[in-house]
């Protein structure tokens, strides 16, 4: 008899503790990740704001400056993201969403230089004509930038 | 006329499912069968009513109501029937309509299930099962209902979103749902246990086929969704993390886990509570999902339509049900009698082990969608939590099981030998590290970790039909016996035979993306690119103009070696009512293997950007997908799981007498 509740404790124990260890690794990686992996979100005024120092990996958000686009050879394109205090030179290569138009509202993601020219590995647009990246929008409300949509959001889903 | 009818049918259909709710939970109570078997009744009517719903909406979209909001808003009367019926459910109110339906359907078949589910267990499951109806009635008819008129009718719709008009939209969304609300079956039956305070290994028999069932549908409608964004968003990726994809997987991984906790239920009457717990999340999960893509809480690549209202209306629904549920379970769990003993070193340990890693890697995938939410509410700080964070916390955690897989596939039940079981997998440890080796060696300079993922691959494949060799074949026994032995194993062996081999697909494609090649180009008719071992040739570009839309189309010829392979077309195509482009990649397959081309902007010289990737074994990531499911659908055939069936007799199959050794 006391054979058995010994065998059951130490079996409970036994997985308990395992189940202990996997959870604490678990958390261990999520730890260590968010120090490493995770992307701010900054608009020009931001990161002139915060004084992101050069190197560090973040998602610029603000809209294309009207008659910046500037296209190379091989793919290359250059242009600049502004909000309604400042604006950022951006280089990219690599094809373009197919809604990014001048005065659009973008994301990019990548990093500054020290020049200050910001190095985009990611481009995103908007999935929908009538669709501002929701980071976008946020902050040329706080700038008091933002005139509205023009017509209800339109619905545009996948599953 | 006919659209105020179904707007009627989906009234009546909330009035019927308070019945079906209230009724039959009280008839447990009292144990009246009389006020019991109202349940299927109701369950079927409602299932009639909400059906009618789904079809006279389904008929608005064929006729070109535009009178109806919904069908203006997603429909145009040139676009081809097809889309016109996937319309129906491309939308915010279509796809909670299709939402409901699919409860309803599954409440349908739980109610004609008479025969194999005792009379309480089906009518407390109706019961649960019609609250979560109720709470979703409510809310399309509240906040999305998709009968709403549209006065003066406009004479002509504004199109569906072109990146929806696609096949693949099609099929995706009802194989996503009939998967996520499949689990509701699980969580209906779950709920009922504990309203019950019995449960034993018979409530495992009858749950595991809907878990079964519903996780086959999960995993195919997921691997049809990334290979949706793989073709139509032009990009070549097929996963990105993104929160709308977690919200599939985060169900998916506790599916999994709950798919395997149920057989050591069924076979040991072990791990009760934590599979009513895991029946409980799973289905939790799904509603997240479902609380993530309809409410607009979250930016993803797929757009919202943000509205407060809705948002905070399913909201409630999460917080009543996961509650309630959580509640329910805190209250009755510990009334439930405690299960079975078993060893660490056996098949039930390696289940419990397996459960732990798809747990915590759930847990991770759950943390890095919903922390950058939790962050922006408390700090304002807005932050995107992307692959670098997934590859970071969830590979760790999926390798290990990955590697322990055979192991516990090969484990027995009860009382295993970790040595004995060591050796039956030697021959596959070996083929494994030659596949390394052979692979390192002759991709010499390149990726190093890729080689071993395909040596991961091979050996899930090989350790997974590993158990019918060994089960079937013994040395000097002539292979036509083995033949016969191996067809004679249950199905539900070869079932997971193939499920977990199907891992091993999966295993290997991703591992081959490590040799994708891209290649960006500007190019004019004439001009060359390479990618590996293939040359694309731009023929020409030629304007078309369709129902619809417009587009340019360009040619390609596609060499391999100078040698012609054949042509591909990739467009770029512009749909006129919304004016929105899109990027139609052309892809041509070789065996596994894809050539993919997506285009970039027109120029005005003529000339087009062109992005062209070489992505060898790429098809295997779906293909693997599918044979997972191949594998879940082959163990529902499976004689044991059925229950009414009589148990064949035993000795009846033409398995060749083994003589004693």
């Amino acid at each position: 008899m006391t054979r058995k509740i010994r065998t059951r404790k130490t079996r409970r124990l036994t997985l308990i503790a395992v189940a202990g260890c996997v959870l604490a690794v678990a958390l261990g990686l999520v730890l260590y990740a968010m120090n490493d992996t995770i992307v701010f979100f900054n608009s020009p005024a931001d990161v002139q704001a915060k004084n992101v120092a050069p190197g560090t990996r973040f998602r610029l958000g603000g809209l294309v400056k009207e008659g910046s686009v500037r296209r190379g050879d091989k793919q290359h394109v250059e242009f600049e993201v502004m909000d309604a205090q400042s604006s950022i030179h951006v280089q990219y290569q690599g094809l373009l969403p197919d809604l990014f138009r001048e005065g659009q509202g973008i994301v990019a993601e990548g990093r500054l230089e020290a020049s200050g020219l910001f190095r985009a590995d990611t481009v995103l647009a908007k999935h929908d004509e009538n669709y501002m990246p929701r980071e976008v929008a946020d902050a040329l409300k706080r700038q008091g930038h933002w005139q509205g949509e023009t017509h209800p959001p339109q619905q545009a889903q996948q599953n | 006329m006919l659209v105020e009818a179904g707007h009627f049918a989906l009234a009546l259909a909330l009035g019927l499912s308070l019945i079906q709710f209230v009724v039959p939970l009280w008839g447990a109570r009292a144990n009246d069968p009389v006020l019991m078997s109202v349940a299927p009744t109701t369950a079927l009517a409602v299932l009639a009513c909400v059906g009618f719903a789904f079809l006279t909406l389904t008929y608005a979209y064929i006729s070109s109501d535009f009178s109806v909001l919904n069908v203006v808003e997603n429909s145009h009367s040139a676009k081809p029937l097809i889309y016109k019926i996937s319309g129906v459910w491309g939308n915010h109110e279509g796809s909670m309509l299709l939402w409901v339906l699919i409860l309803c359907l599954f409440g349908g078949v739980v109610a004609l299930a008479k025969n194999t589910v005792p009379m309480r267990l089906q009518a407390n499951t109706l019961a649960v099962q019609a609250a979560i109806t109720v709470a979703f009635l409510l809310f399309i008819l509240m906040t999305s209902n998709p009968f709403r008129r549209l006065v003066p009718a406009a004479a002509e719709g504004q199109d569906l979103n072109p990146l929806l008009q696609d096949p693949g939209l099609a099929i995706h969304p009802p194989l996503l749902y009939v998967g996520y609300v499949g689990f509701s079956i699980s969580f209906a039956f779950a709920c009922a246990a504990l309203i019950d305070g019995r449960i034993d290994a018979v409530w495992a028999r009858i749950v595991r086929p809907w878990t079964l069932a519903a996780w086959c549908f999960l995993t195919l409608g997921i691997a049809m969704g990334s290979y949706w964004a793989y073709y139509e968003l032009g990009w070549g990726g097929w996963w990105f993390w993104d929160p709308v994809e977690n919200a599939s997987l985060m169900p998916w991984l506790a599916g999994t886990a709950l798919v395997h906790s149920t057989v050591v239920m069924e076979k040991r009457d072990a791990l009760k509570v934590w599979t009513i717990l895991l029946a409980i999340l799973t289905f939790s999960l799904s509603l997240l999902g479902t609380f993530l893509v309809r409410s607009g809480v979250l930016t993803s690549v797929h757009s919202f339509a943000v509205d407060p209202e809705r948002g905070t209306f399913i909201l409630g629904i999460l917080v009543i049900f996961i509650g309630g549920s959580l509640a329910l379970f805190a209250w009755r769990a510990p009334l439930l009698q405690q299960g079975g003993l078993f060893a660490p070193i056996s098949r039930e340990g390696a289940l419990v082990v397996n459960n732990l890693f798809l747990a915590s890697a759930c847990a991770t995938v759950f943390i890095g969608t919903l922390y950058p939410l939790a962050l922006e509410v408390l700090t304002g700080d807005k932050i995107s939590v992307g692959a670098p964070f997934f590859n970071a916390t969830f590979l760790p955690l999926i390798v290990p099981l990955l590697l322990l897989l055979p192991l516990g596939q090969t484990l027995a039940w009860k009382r295993g030998n970790l040595l004995g079981t060591v050796q039956r997998l030697y021959a596959v440890f070996g083929a494994s590290i030659l596949v390394v080796l052979a692979v390192l060696a002759f991709t010499y300079g390149g990726p190093v970790l890729a080689p071993f993922g395909i040596g991961l691959g091979v050996y899930l494949v090989l350790g997974s039909f590993n158990e019918i060799v060994t089960r079937s074949w013994t040395r000097g026994k002539p292979l036509s016996v083995a033949w016969i032995k191996a067809r004679g194993l249950p199905r539900s062996t070869w079932g997971t035979v193939f499920a977990h081999a199907g891992v091993g697909l999966v295993v290997l494609g991703i591992s081959a993306t490590a040799w994708d090649v891209e290649s960006l180009g500007t190019m004019k008719p004439g001009d060359r690119i390479g990618a590996g071992p293939y040359q694309l040739r731009l023929e020409r570009i030629v304007p078309r103009q369709e129902a619809n839309y417009r587009e340019d189309a360009a040619l390609f010829r596609v060499d391999r070696n100078g040698r012609e392979l054949g042509t591909v077309e990739s467009m770029k195509r512009l749909y006129v009512t919304r004016g929105m482009p899109t990027t139609e990649a052309g892809i041509l397959t070789f065996g596994l293997s894809q050539v993919y081309v997506s285009l970039g902007e027109m120029q005005p010289n003529g000339s087009v950007g062109v992005r062209l990737y070489y992505k060898p074994l790429v098809l295997l990531i779906w293909l693997g997908a599918v044979v997972m499911a191949f594998g879940g659908a082959l163990s529902l055939t499976d004689r044991r799981l059925r229950i009414a069936a009589p148990a064949r007799n035993r000795a009846a199959p033409p398995i060749a007498p083994v003589p004693a050794e």
